[in-house]
């Protein structure tokens, strides 16, 4: 019985079983590389796509869960604010090795999505699930304030 | 979904176009064929007209694209863009026609200066070595260029202008791209290098500018790491690896695993039982059915707390003499003040994003592996030698790595030798070998845990006169094929530096090591022993200032008139930091300055500690001399997550052994730093003429110290472990 999913717009009937996180049907059924494997368990962001609009962390959600819901995943995303989210992180060379950037691209975005201007506290919260071992973060707050003044 | 069954590909992948072939063919591969990072663009130029090709590390196309060939793995670090620079400036190409390739395993053209005939990345060594490399690679193409300009213009070659990728000749007016030119250029000798005039500094137009980077999609998931790399028909496969280092598989039965949907095979190797399935999950869960009775009886069971206690016995017993300047013991004894004090440092793991992966492809040709290289020649042949092969039928793709911190660079190639031995098993068929973030975490290849015991010694008048420092833990060297470089005499220089060349002037000085031998694989971790020689030593200065009350940044420069550059980057970073101004309550500030790499970087911390026994790093004021700035914006980059990187240990990171098990398996327990625990940071570059030396690394030692010193500051109290905790 295949499960079917909808990512980017696009149905995708998976020969998989409903367990599968939505991480791997992303990846290994899809085919879709972007959305990164970190650690399995929810604890650093690198997973991080959007159900129906909302950060959910990819690796943790099988896919028995998302049927008929609007999965984006960082390919997906083209709302004004990903774009300033997306050209902020360019502009600031925020990446290093780049491997959490998408999970980090996407909090930011339903972030900014939700909170136009957002504070330090607020950036802390949102952004402290995902983990950056390049340590970027310094860049990564900063990319989101630019982001939030472009779009005001 | 489709799934892949045809098999058509049996040969060795021949060429990188062939691999492009084979992801495009492979399902949604279209996406990642439209934006495979490292070279698939300039490939597609390649196949029209004829490529100019100077040397080992320029390739000019017809349309004018410039790429350049990296023997460097990006890792995070910014070398394609640094090592780009150097050519694109001797070049004068266009910065935006740059394109950076990987260079395949062959050290007979792209080894590492620095590290005889090994091409490998680590030691902060890539710009060092590859300043003058590169410089004179992208002279060399633009000689050549000027002379296919000269000969079809029929003008003198000293007449003509290169500007922004354009020559050009102002009396006749004429000029062209370098694309128009290529297919001549070619044609032309290749100029003896000592008749190359490399730039003067002052005319540097992109060295010293922080040009964009060339790593670039990383924004929208299109950068293609080995975790991305999809051939057709290829598996995956995950490896039950023993529950403690030594063990051995006694029996197992992989009936369980071998009926779950999506398994494929089950294979047994030295390191364990490998799983391949379709996909990630079905192995996943085929290895979690397997039933494993291990041999656990030559395994390792020992403790952290068992091993601190050695080496702390160790500790108070003199080992091998790595430096020894007067005669610390008898000056110490005749101190008028004296200072001691019993330093520990964990295990700790890499943690690199991108757990270890690699893909291989066995068959009768050879050997073909896709991974975040950074010791093309050491896995090269180590690869070679397990399967049979000649190195140069072991072909290896770099990919881009989701970080390393020095994992990938393993002495022993061990999970590229795993990859390739599960591939082996499987001829024909390409594996990608994945391990889990507990695989990560529990596998190994630590930085080992480390005891120093330091005394040091005052005169009545405050000034230092002795230092005894006793270091005891893993000598990463012994036993690697880099044993004959890096340990001379008992004494491994990975196990001392940063404390056997301390720079201040203390008249009677001893450095001692004990190497104990423990089967916990350990390795380099991103600068290596400064990371824990700078913690050490940077604490004792700092409690020596303190006991002469002195100001711990002018006790420290008076220490260092013979070490100007030393004294220089303090300097600045104490005046940056505004040094001596006032604090809010409950606050302290705290300094250290450490060379690594031959860079030199000065660090002072702010923390503040809250009233529940808390506390926070709120802001870092770095200085760094690392000679010639190539690229400031990166060396910033750099600077700060260096410093990230290097809190994670200061504040959260601890590997442990109970019963020989590692205690730790994921983030929630072996814990990194997070957007919330980052401070402020500040970064200043010292402007310097010298020859660029690394960045990578030398970021990360002094923030540990810099924060003990700034807590001590603030609370009174004394730190000599990490993870740093305030007593309640």
């Amino acid at each position: 019985m295949p499960v079917t999913i909808q990512v980017n717009g696009v149905s995708h009937a998976l020969d998989a079983t409903p367990d599968t996180p939505l991480l791997w049907a992303i990846r290994d059924h899809v085919r879709l590389t972007g959305t990164k494997f970190g650690c399995g368990m929810a604890m650093c962001g690198a997973c991080t796509v959007h159900v129906d609009g909302q950060p959910t962390r990819s690796c943790v959600t099988p896919i028995s869960a998302v049927q008929g819901k609007a999965i984006t995943t960082i390919e997906g995303i083209e709302s004004a604010v990903a774009q300033a989210i997306q050209q902020a992180w360019t502009e600031l060379e925020v990446p290093q090795c780049g491997y959490c950037q998408s999970g980090q691209i996407m909090s930011a975005t339903a972030l900014l999505e939700k909170n136009r201007q957002p504070s330090d506290a607020d950036i802390d919260a949102a952004m402290a699930g995902n983990i950056c071992r390049c340590a970027t973060y310094v860049r990564i707050r900063s990319a989101i304030k630019q982001a939030a003044e472009q779009l005001a | 979904m489709r799934r892949i069954r045809s098999n058509k590909h049996q040969g060795l992948v021949s060429s990188r176009r062939d691999f492009l072939k084979l992801i495009t063919t492979a399902g949604a591969g279209l996406t990642l064929a439209m934006n495979l990072p490292l070279a698939m663009a300039a490939e597609s130029t390649a196949a029209a007209g004829v490529d100019f090709e100077p040397n080992a590390f320029v390739r000019i196309g017809t349309d004018g694209r410039v790429t350049v060939l990296m023997k460097h793995l990006e890792m995070g670090q910014g070398t394609f863009t640094g090592l780009a620079t150097l050519v694109a400036e001797e070049l004068d190409a266009d910065w935006s026609a740059l394109v950076a390739e990987g260079a395949p395993a062959d050290a007979s053209r792209y080894n590492n200066l620095l590290f005889g005939t090994v091409q490998g990345t680590g030691g902060s060594t890539a710009m060092a070595n590859s300043f003058m490399q590169m410089r004179t690679a992208g002279a060399t193409a633009r000689a050549m260029l000027v002379a296919a300009a000269a000969q079809r213009w029929k003008v003198p070659a000293s007449e003509i202008q290169v500007s922004q990728g354009i020559l050009s000749h102002s009396a006749s007016g004429k000029s062209a791209g370098f694309g128009e030119l290529a297919e001549l250029a070619a044609q032309q000798p290749v100029p003896d290098v000592q008749s190359l005039r490399l730039k003067d500094p002052a005319d540097f137009a992109y060295i010293g500018r922080s040009l964009p980077r060339l790593d670039r999609g990383k924004t929208d998931g299109s950068a293609l790491f080995t975790q991305d790399v999809q051939l057709e028909g290829m598996l995956t496969a995950l490896v039950a690896h023993p529950p403690r280092f030594g063990a051995s598989v006694k029996h197992y039965d992989a009936a369980k695993a071998l009926a779950s949907p999506g398994v494929v095979d089950v294979v047994q190797i030295p390191s364990g039982i490998a799983v391949l399935g379709h996909d990630f999950w079905s192995a996943k869960k085929g290895r979690d059915l397997l039933s494993i009775d291990w041999d656990e009886s030559v395994a390792f069971t020992g403790s952290s707390a068992d091993m601190l206690h050695k080496y702390r016995t160790l500790a108070d017993q003199p080992g091998a003499v790595a430096r020894a300047d007067g005669d610390a013991v008898t000056a110490l004894a005749s101190a008028t003040t004296v200072v001691e004090a019993v330093f520990e440092v964990p295990y700790l793991a890499h943690a690199a994003m991108e757990p270890m992966n690699a893909v291989a492809l066995v068959n009768a040709a050879g050997c073909e592996i896709w991974n975040g290289e950074q010791f093309q020649t050491v896995d090269q042949s180590a690869v070679a030698t397990v399967l049979g092969l000649k190195p140069e039928q072991v072909k290896i793709n770099m990919l881009l790595a989701g970080g390393s911190f020095g994992r990938r660079a393993n002495p022993h190639s061990d999970y590229v030798i795993e990859a390739v031995l599960i591939a082996n098993a499987r001829q024909g068929t390409p594996v990608k070998l994945v391990w889990t973030r507990e695989d990560d975490t529990r596998a190994g290849y630590y930085r080992p845990m480390y005891v120093h015991k330091v005394r040091a010694g005052l005169d009545a008048s405050g000034n230092p006169v002795a230092w005894e420092q006793r270091i005891v833990g893993q000598s990463i060297g012994t036993g690697t094929a880099f044993e004959a470089f890096i340990v001379k005499d008992g004494i491994d220089s990975t196990s001392v530096e940063g404390a056997s060349n301390l720079p201040y002037q203390i008249p009677n000085l001893q450095v001692e090591l004990h190497s104990v031998d423990n089967p916990v694989p350990v390795q380099w971790w991103r600068s290596v022993g400064h990371t824990h020689t700078a913690f050490s030593t940077e604490i004792i200065v700092d409690e020596l200032a303190r006991a002469a009350k002195q100001d711990p940044v002018d006790f420290r420069l008076k220490l260092l008139s013979q070490h100007p550059r030393h004294h220089a980057v303090l300097k600045m970073a104490a005046e940056k930091a505004n040094w001596g101004a006032a604090l809010p309550a409950g606050w302290g500030r705290g300094v250290a300055v450490h060379e690594s790499f031959n860079s030199f970087v000065a660090q002072v911390a702010e923390v503040s500690v809250q009233e529940n026994g808390s506390f926070k790093v709120e802001r870092v004021v770095c200085a760094v001399d690392c000679g010639l700035a190539i690229n400031p914006d990166i060396i910033r980059t750099q600077i700060e997550g260096g410093i990230g990187f290097g809190l994670s240990a200061a504040l959260l990171s601890e590997i442990t052994l109970k019963d020989g098990r590692v205690a730790q398996s994921n983030f929630h327990d072996f814990q990194v730093l997070r957007i919330n625990q980052m401070p402020a940071i500040e970064v200043h570059i010292m402007p310097s003429a010298e020859a660029p030396t690394g960045v990578g690394e030398p970021g990360t030692p002094p923030i540990a110290p810099a924060v003990a010193n700034a807590l001590s500051a603030a609370t009174g109290q004394r730190f000599q472990r990490l993870p740093l905790k305030l007593n309640s």
